[in-house]
């Protein structure tokens, strides 16, 4: 048993036949259209490695089938900035050291753009809380939470 | 033209990239999903492996039947100890140490299966999907032989051997010993001691242990992504067992997504899937999931230590003894041994203190666990813990301030290098200044009258101190692991500028996080006139340089980046050669700087670009004898290495209702020599301090009398999240090392100190209700056992 779906990645069109029902969303965007940025990390939802946008909310990719996302626009690292022009989010991960292994790193983005774009994040308390939700073994979080806050900065600054 | 002004050095003109917050050169792939990990590879048309692994902590195989299992949809081929046989030689992690069995690495399980994980049978198939449901199919039929699963069991008369041949469950067993301890101990004004432990953790790096191997039919050679961080050593090892040579194997560490200690030995799963490759004559990927890689990767730490320390009536540590009983788990690991972990406690517990007497003995047992193996500090935090929590006891006993005793108790500036009692040389370093200097950051005097005024209104608040030292860059003078016989001593780096002038550093050392890529070309662009963004540097990949090992130890700064100063030297100097030809010149007037040869104090210059032209491809310009090829090998070994500490502050306040600590301050002063780039250098100590606070706090693995791992997910095996980990502050005392270029090892750090300070933090919070803190992680069940234990001995003492 299979089926056809179609999803919109990045902007980009996919109509992909034979997706068996148990695919996993993670695993349909590694192997079926090879984007690699998205990262597994625990396949039970609690590291949030494999974090990505589907319609604009974050959602763990692991935990969710791919023919459940037919319809769906979805998000993933790729469809962020380039490595010539990096997006403010990232821009910001470099500037304060963010990120050192990098396998952590597109969930957090995710989970990044996802807080930013919805939350008004008043104090360093509630980026960890968003972040709550993703785990990185190499930074100890406090430049992840600098590099928030400062693209937090910036997009108010941009929006006032 | 002869115009040339007096020549004059330019250095202090010069921008320095050694020192400099420079933006990381792996960053921009790794912000868009353009790195690559093992599992990201692309091979043509590959087969997945999938491991069926023991139920059972210690039985005898009866019986495997995978019939079914291999006639399961798209499964091309079912691998068992019995149908490997012929294809490997066993790999020993062999040592020298007396007292030590060294228990042979086998792919799959043969014969009898010693602990719940142990990989017994490989299902290949043409989807990871079909691979795992044909696992469902192999019937296994085990003779249960009786599990063992505390080291204290493992040890008695009577308890079932996992290992026959050994004779005993004691792997391995040392100790070490100077002076008259039991004398001195009895001289002693006070005496402190008890039972500590430390459980077990799992190093957790965030990637899955993955393998991606990729067969190349037209010279029948392998190439196998790993992530790892000994690529060399795998290199080495697996060429030995599978009888293939180094140019027909290659070992390659791509992008490695974390570490700390659990990618850094060898693993079945890496033999194994090269056997398949040569088998099958095709290319295979193996990720494992997390309930793998918890159940399967090397453990960390568990051991059980007994100490006492004595003291003089000024505070003085006179005589220190400890016996150590280690958990390894089932197998000793290559190429360390089970020895690493539980020897470096009793190794290091004297730590940065001159204490004349010690006694240490250790015991390595096998128990029905995945085997012990390095984890960021090594044996460190462990002995940090014991030593840090004596150091607070006598402080306690004698009425001195825990900060006081330390100063009176550490190296001093003018002793070194001063040799421990367990016979560990410390070369200059600055133990007091980092005691000071954490003192004064974290405000130490205005945290003990917040601590009055809490304890007035009845909060428990407390301060920490940990002060430790650790051996970093280590030389072959001394094995990395007790008795081993690779070589952890020295590392290689091939420096090249080609043809178009590009330069290319290629390294043994490989990076799972570091920033070696930056650090690295940092030091090559100062130490040959390049420019920053002009050198590629490569690492992690076992054809780049004739031998490697890896990373690991707190090494690559050290050994990486004394070869790189040194092939630097000797091909800045065939750069002048050359330049002093084209520009007519004396060389000893020449400079190189930005990527060019400049004539000093004039305007006349040559790019690397145009020396590489005139060197490779242009036959006019130069004489034959000077066209010497643009490259550089030099192979650096620090014969001892050198010293790395710090002291930690922690601040905490332990909420009586919810038994949670409350980590309110947290500094670190560290020494790690001359420091490459600031940014990396703060990023490494907030992230072993964060691994600090979840052995402290929240980690542990636990194994039921059964053998059964009952914390096998992230949600039971809890590592800290962005809430739990406070700001740190980190000040740097930087006083330069005496190995080259100053530095010293500093990625393990964190972890070191952060145990013992949030320990001794605890304690101090509880001491009103007579609490100590003598077993981590200390969850809130634990503190609220503690403190109904301790009310209920108040209780008594008023009746």
């Amino acid at each position: 048993m299979s089926a056809k779906i179609s999803v919109i990645v990045n902007g980009e069109k996919y109509d992909v036949p034979g997706v068996e029902p148990r695919l996993l969303l993670s695993d349909f965007l590694r192997d079926t259209l090879g984007l690699t940025g998205t990262h597994v990390g625990c396949e039970h939802g609690v590291c949030g490695a494999c974090t990505v946008l589907v319609n604009g909310d974050s959602v763990r990719s692991c935990l969710m089938f791919a023919i459940q996302v037919d319809g769906s626009e979805i998000t993933t690292v790729e469809g962020l900035g380039t490595p010539e022009e990096l997006n403010v989010l990232q821009a910001q991960f470099r500037e304060h050291h963010g990120l050192q292994c990098g396998f952590c790193t597109p969930g957090m983005l995710m989970t990044g753009e996802d807080l930013l774009r919805k939350y008004p994040l008043a104090t360093d308390e509630d980026i960890r809380e968003g972040l709550s939700g993703n785990l990185c073994r190499c930074t100890g979080y406090q430049n992840i939470v600098a590099a928030i806050r400062s693209a937090a900065t910036k997009r108010s600054e941009k929006a006032s | 033209m002869n115009s040339d002004r007096p020549a004059q050095p330019l250095d202090v003109l010069r921008p320095r990239n050694v020192g400099a917050p420079i933006r990381r050169t792996e960053d921009p792939r790794l912000l868009t999903g353009r790195g690559e990990y093992s599992a990201d590879r692309k091979p043509d048309r590959p087969l997945h492996l999938a491991f069926l692994r023991s139920s059972q902590a210690h039985a005898r195989i009866t019986r495997i039947d995978t019939a079914a299992a291999l006639a399961s949809p798209g499964v091309v081929e079912v691998l068992t100890a019995e149908s490997i046989v012929k294809d490997f030689k066993p790999v020993i992690p062999f040592s020298r140490m007396t007292n030590y069995y060294a228990t042979p690495i086998l792919p799959l399980a043969a014969g009898k299966v010693r602990y719940v994980g142990e990989a017994v049978a490989a299902v290949i198939a043409t989807s990871r999907y079909l691979a795992e449901d044909a696992l469902e199919l192999i019937e296994i039929d085990y003779e249960p032989l009786g599990a063992v699963s505390r080291p204290e069991f493992a040890v008695t008369e009577g308890a079932p051997l996992l290992h026959d041949a050994a004779g005993t469950n004691v792997l391995v067993a040392r100790e070490f010993k100077k002076g008259d301890v039991a004398s001195d101990s009895k001289a002693a004004a006070v005496r402190v001691g008890g039972r500590f432990e430390v459980t077990r953790k799992a190093p957790l790096a965030m990637e899955p242990r993955s393998y991606t191997v990729e067969y190349e039919k037209r010279r029948d050679a392998i190439t196998l992504y790993t992530s790892s961080n000994i690529p060399g050593i795998v290199r080495d090892a697996i060429s030995e067992s599978l009888d293939l040579p180094g140019h027909r194997l290659r070992v390659v560490a791509p992008d490695v997504g974390g570490s700390f200690g659990s990618k850094g030995s060898l693993y079945p799963e890496e033999i194994l899937i090269c056997i398949a490759a040569r088998r099958l004559r095709r290319s295979l990927k193996w990720t494992a999931d997390r309930l793998e890689d918890i159940s399967s990767s090397s453990q960390a730490f568990a051991e059980i230590v007994d100490a006492e320390m004595g003291f003089d009536a000024n505070g003085i540590a006179i005589s220190l003894q400890a016996d150590v009983i280690g958990d390894v788990g089932a197998y000793s690991i290559y190429p360390w041994t089970c020895g690493l972990e539980p020897v470096q406690v009793v190794s290091f517990l004297p730590g940065p203190y001159k204490i004349a007497s010690y006694r240490g003995a250790v015991r390595g047992v096998a128990t029905c666990k995945p085997p012990t193996g390095p984890y960021r500090g090594v044996g460190r935090p462990i002995s940090t813990f014991v030593t840090e929590r004596l150091m607070d006891l006598g402080a306690k006993a004698l009425g001195i301030d825990p900060l006081e005793i330390r100063r009176r108790n550490l190296v001093r500036p003018e002793e070194f290098p001063y040799r421990i009692a367990s016979g560990i040389i410390w070369d200059r370093t600055g133990f007091v200044e980092c005691l000071d200097a954490a003192a004064e950051t974290a405000g130490y005097r205005e945290l003990r009258s917040l601590q009055a005024d809490a304890r007035k209104q009845g909060r428990l608040f407390g301060i920490g101190i940990a002060s430790y030292a650790e051996l970093t860059g280590i030389g072959s003078r001394i094995a990395v692991a007790p008795g081993m016989p690779i070589n952890t001593g020295s590392e290689t780096a091939k420096i090249t500028i080609d043809s178009t002038g590009a330069i290319t550093a290629a390294f043994g050392v490989a990076s799972h996080g570091q920033g070696l890529e930056t650090t690295l070309a940092q030091i090559v662009a100062d130490d040959l006139g390049a420019r920053f963004e002009d050198v590629r540097v490569i690492q992690g990949d076992s054809d780049e340089v004739p031998m490697s090992t890896g990373s690991y130890a707190s090494r690559s700064a050290v050994l990486g980046g004394g070869a790189a100063k040194h092939a630097c030297r000797i091909l800045s100097e065939k750069i002048k050669r050359v330049a002093s030809h084209l520009l007519e010149a004396n060389q000893d007037d020449i400079e190189v700087f930005g990527g060019k040869a400049i004539v000093l104090g004039t305007d006349r210059a040559v790019t690397f670009r145009q020396i590489a032209k005139a060197v490779y491809s242009d036959m006019k310009t130069l004489p034959v004898k000077a066209r010497e090829e643009l490259s550089a090998t030099y192979t650096y070994d620090p014969i001892n290495g050198t010293t790395a500490a710090a002291t930690h502050i922690a601040a905490v306040e332990v909420d009586p209702a919810t038994c949670f600590v409350r980590i309110v301050k947290y500094v670190v002063a560290e020494d790690c020599g001359r420091i490459i780039n600031p940014l990396i250098v703060d990023g490494q100590v907030h992230g072993g301090v964060a691994q600090g606070i979840g052995a402290a706090l929240f980690e542990e693995l636990v194994y039921d009398d059964d053998g059964q791992l009952l914390s096998a997910s992230l949600i039971d095996y809890v590592i800290p999240s962005a809430p739990e980990v406070p700001n740190m502050e980190v000040v740097h005392v930087e006083s330069e090392s005496g190995v080259e270029g100053g530095f010293r090892g500093m990625g393990e750090g964190g972890t070191i100190g952060a145990p013992a300070a949030i320990a001794n933090a605890i304690a101090d919070a509880l001491s009103p209700l007579g609490i100590e803190v003598s077993l981590l992680p200390m969850t809130p069940e634990r503190i609220f056992r503690l403190m109904e234990q301790a009310k209920l001995k108040s209780r008594g003492k008023s009746r």
